[in-house]
């Protein structure tokens, strides 16, 4: 899960790492009142979960609170690279003096923690490893062994900290890489991390990704969970316990395992290629699933108004074909008439035959079974684009 | 031959004595795993009947194999416990842990990983892994053993069910071993490493590897078959459809920015001479090619 800018804020600040102060507002009134509470000059910035917004005009910097709500105003609502702006963070402004960066972040090929330290922040930092990679401190770290002072002091100075605030920045990279282990987090990146005029170093922007895993011993995370920007369909789908995630095509994909649903998305893509059509979602149902697991899928599918045809594709490992097709005919007699999309069934592996005898004694004027992943998407595709 | 593991594996289940462990300790038992023991902290000294054959349960890895002499772990513990249980193997210093768990931490797995290296000892298989099959010989996991027989084809796959599907398709040629390495962002054992087994192994004559989006593990695997594999090589890459920042049901399986795409991945395999297919079924095509010459 990928943190709010101001959710990011809250959580440094749980962890005593240096924040300016700062309020979350969804109204322009809102963003007054924390503009008056916080005094003098603020920054309103877009809360989004994508970057550029600066570029885009979803940051401004207001006088004082009445400036402030009419900033907030301009920005609430804005559209930023298909992102709606619901929410605006009210901070207070600072005089900066230098920029810099600081990072903790999972590394997948090393398998294990990487920090990146910078002198040079405020912007992207593929930028400063290519243009001045002698300034970049890029150090891994065994997660069993993690982060002392004497540690960040050498990872601060390999990233050509100055002397006056080497050892400051230190102890921000100490407190980040607590945070980063107490939270379960894969990303914490502070960009930047300023010094300000009065000499004092401080998180000014922050990005924290967290891990989905982790939540059974982070219950205090579900409250950071975005339901605004949640599809409904995906909420939906949560709360049934399955994997799915909305795509903007037409048709419905229902499969077990993810390595294989990413495949039948992709051969579906292949296949609709003639007949202008494309996967409507990703949604698997995973290993072993039961009759009901299906019918919750297969309901969800034919509740997206997008969907003009459903692809059902299952290779039996552990899962059982006739469980599916079991699911396929509960759902469809649960719906009635509500079913109206045709559906396209690939049944193979564990009680193959059962499952196809079962669908074709149920011989339901929706469904029709085709043998091949390849033929069947063909047919979903085409059925989609009638 | 075959890699990895073989007929002469023995194998202990940590988790055996819950439902998951115990229902696929009897299918592996079925397939002809020799399987040893079983260890559920606080349970050692029972035994669990397992369709007939009754398998003693023990408190620890270490005890399980001074008893049964075991050199392989299958770990079906939720991921509560999972670090625990691996952190408790790696310390018994078993040979193989093949971590079928999903949803473990991923500081977890850092963790164990990190631990399995400082120990040298252990070779980790997973997490959220499918397993390791050497059909005819051994099943360690959760594939399926009635999909195909033995055979020259080498298998290794991010995914469980793509791994099914290609064993399938190419079930008239059968496998010397496949390998489900597991879809989350750490892995223990690599595409790379069972690259280097399956070339090193005489008896596998072709390899098929599958991938999907996310991280670079296939360009690295591209890079070492130019350096390495002389064995014919095809591939398959998931995901060609996938949107940016979003993830496609395994915790690894996300494309972030320009990194981790699936046309990436097949251009990085097709550039060291890797046939890729667009399809399972057009890839397992292009191995019947190879071997049928």
């Amino acid at each position: 899960m990928d943190l709010f800018e101001y959710q990011a804020r809250d959580l440094f600040e749980s962890h005593q790492i240096p924040v300016l102060a700062g309020a979350v507002a969804t109204t322009p009134d809102q963003a007054q009142a924390a503009a008056a509470k916080i005094g003098g000059k603020v920054v309103v910035k877009a809360q989004v979960k994508v970057g550029g917004r600066g570029k885009a005009g979803g940051v401004k910097l207001a006088e004082n609170a009445d400036d402030a709500k009419e900033k907030a105003a301009a920005i609430l609502g804005m559209d930023i690279k298909g992102h709606t702006v619901h929410k605006v963070m009210i901070a207070q402004a600072a005089p900066i003096e230098s920029e810099y960066y600081l990072a903790i972040l999972l590394d997948r090929a090393n398998r294990n923690f990487l920090v990146m330290a910078s002198v040079a922040g405020g912007m992207e930092i593929e930028e400063v490893a290519h243009k001045t990679p002698e300034k970049l401190a890029k150090v891994g770290i065994n997660p069993n062994i993690g982060i002392d002072k004497v540690k960040a002091l050498e990872i601060a100075k390999g990233g050509q900290f100055p002397t006056d605030v080497i050892d400051e920045v230190a102890d921000v990279l100490v407190k980040l890489w607590q945070a980063f282990i107490k939270e379960d987090a894969t990303l914490m990146e502070i960009n930047p991390l300023v010094k300000t005029s009065d000499g004092k170093v401080i998180a000014l922007d922050g990005k924290v990704t967290l891990d989905d895993n982790s939540t059974f011993r982070h219950p205090e995370h579900e409250q950071l969970v975005d339901h605004d920007s949640t599809n409904p369909l995906e909420k939906l789908a949560k709360e049934k316990d399955l994997n799915y995630v909305k795509l903007d095509g037409q048709v419905g994909i229902i499969g077990n395992g993810a390595g294989l649903v990413m495949s039948t998305l992709d051969v579906v893509a292949y296949a609709g290629e003639k007949y202008g059509v494309k996967p409507a979602n990703f949604l698997d149902i995973g290993g072993g699933a039961s009759a009901e697991v299906m019918a919750n899928g297969l309901s969800i599918i034919l509740g997206d108004s997008d969907v003009k045809s459903v692809f059902v594709n299952v290779f039996g490992g552990i899962t059982a074909c006739d469980a599916v097709a079991n699911g396929i005919v509960q759902a469809l007699d649960m719906l009635g008439s509500k079913a109206t999309k045709p559906i396209v069934v690939r049944l193979d592996g564990n009680n193959v035959e059962l499952g196809r005898k079962i669908l074709n004694d149920a011989n339901h004027p929706l469904v029709q079974q085709l043998e091949t992943m390849d033929g069947a998407a063909a047919k979903a595709a085409e059925l989609a684009g009638k | 031959m075959a890699i990895f593991v073989n007929e002469n594996t023995k194998v202990i289940v940590q988790g055996m004595t819950g439902s998951e462990g115990t229902k696929h300790t009897k299918r592996m038992l079925k397939a002809g795993t020799k399987i040893v023991g079983g260890v559920t902290p606080g349970k050692g000294g029972q035994s669990v009947d397992m369709d007939g054959q009754l398998i003693p349960v023990f408190n620890s890895v270490a005890e399980a194999m001074g008893t049964t002499g075991a050199n392989a772990s299958v770990v079906f513990v939720p991921p509560k416990f999972a670090k625990a249980a691996v952190m408790d193997a790696i310390d018994a210093s078993i040979p193989l842990v093949v971590v079928i768990t999903e949803g473990i931490p991923v500081h977890d797995v850092a963790a164990f990983y990190a631990y399995s290296v400082s120990k040298g000892k252990t070779q980790i298989l997973g997490s959220n892994c499918p397993g390791i099959i050497s059909p005819g010989k051994t099943n360690l996991g959760i594939i399926p053993a009635n999909i195909t027989g033995p055979g020259k084809i080498g298998l290794v796959s991010k995914s469980g069910t793509l791994t099914y599907q290609m064993m399938f398709e190419l079930r008239d040629f059968g496998f010397t071993t496949a390998v489900g390495i597991g879809g989350d962002p750490i892995i223990g054992t690599t595409h790379i490493d069972c690259l280097r087994a399956f070339q090193d192994d005489p008896e596998t004559k072709a390899i098929v590897m599958i991938g999907e989006i996310g991280g670079d593990a296939e360009e690295r695997a591209a890079q070492f078959i130019k350096e390495y594999v002389t064995k014919p090589v095809v591939g398959y890459v998931a995901g060609f459809t996938a949107p940016e920042g979003k993830t496609m049901g395994h915790a690894g399986a996300i494309v972030s920015g320009s990194s981790g795409t699936a046309a990436a991945k097949k251009e990085a395999l097709e550039a060291v001479g890797v046939a890729v297919g667009k399809t399972p079924s057009e890839t397992a095509n292009l191995m019947r090619k190879i071997l049928n010459g």
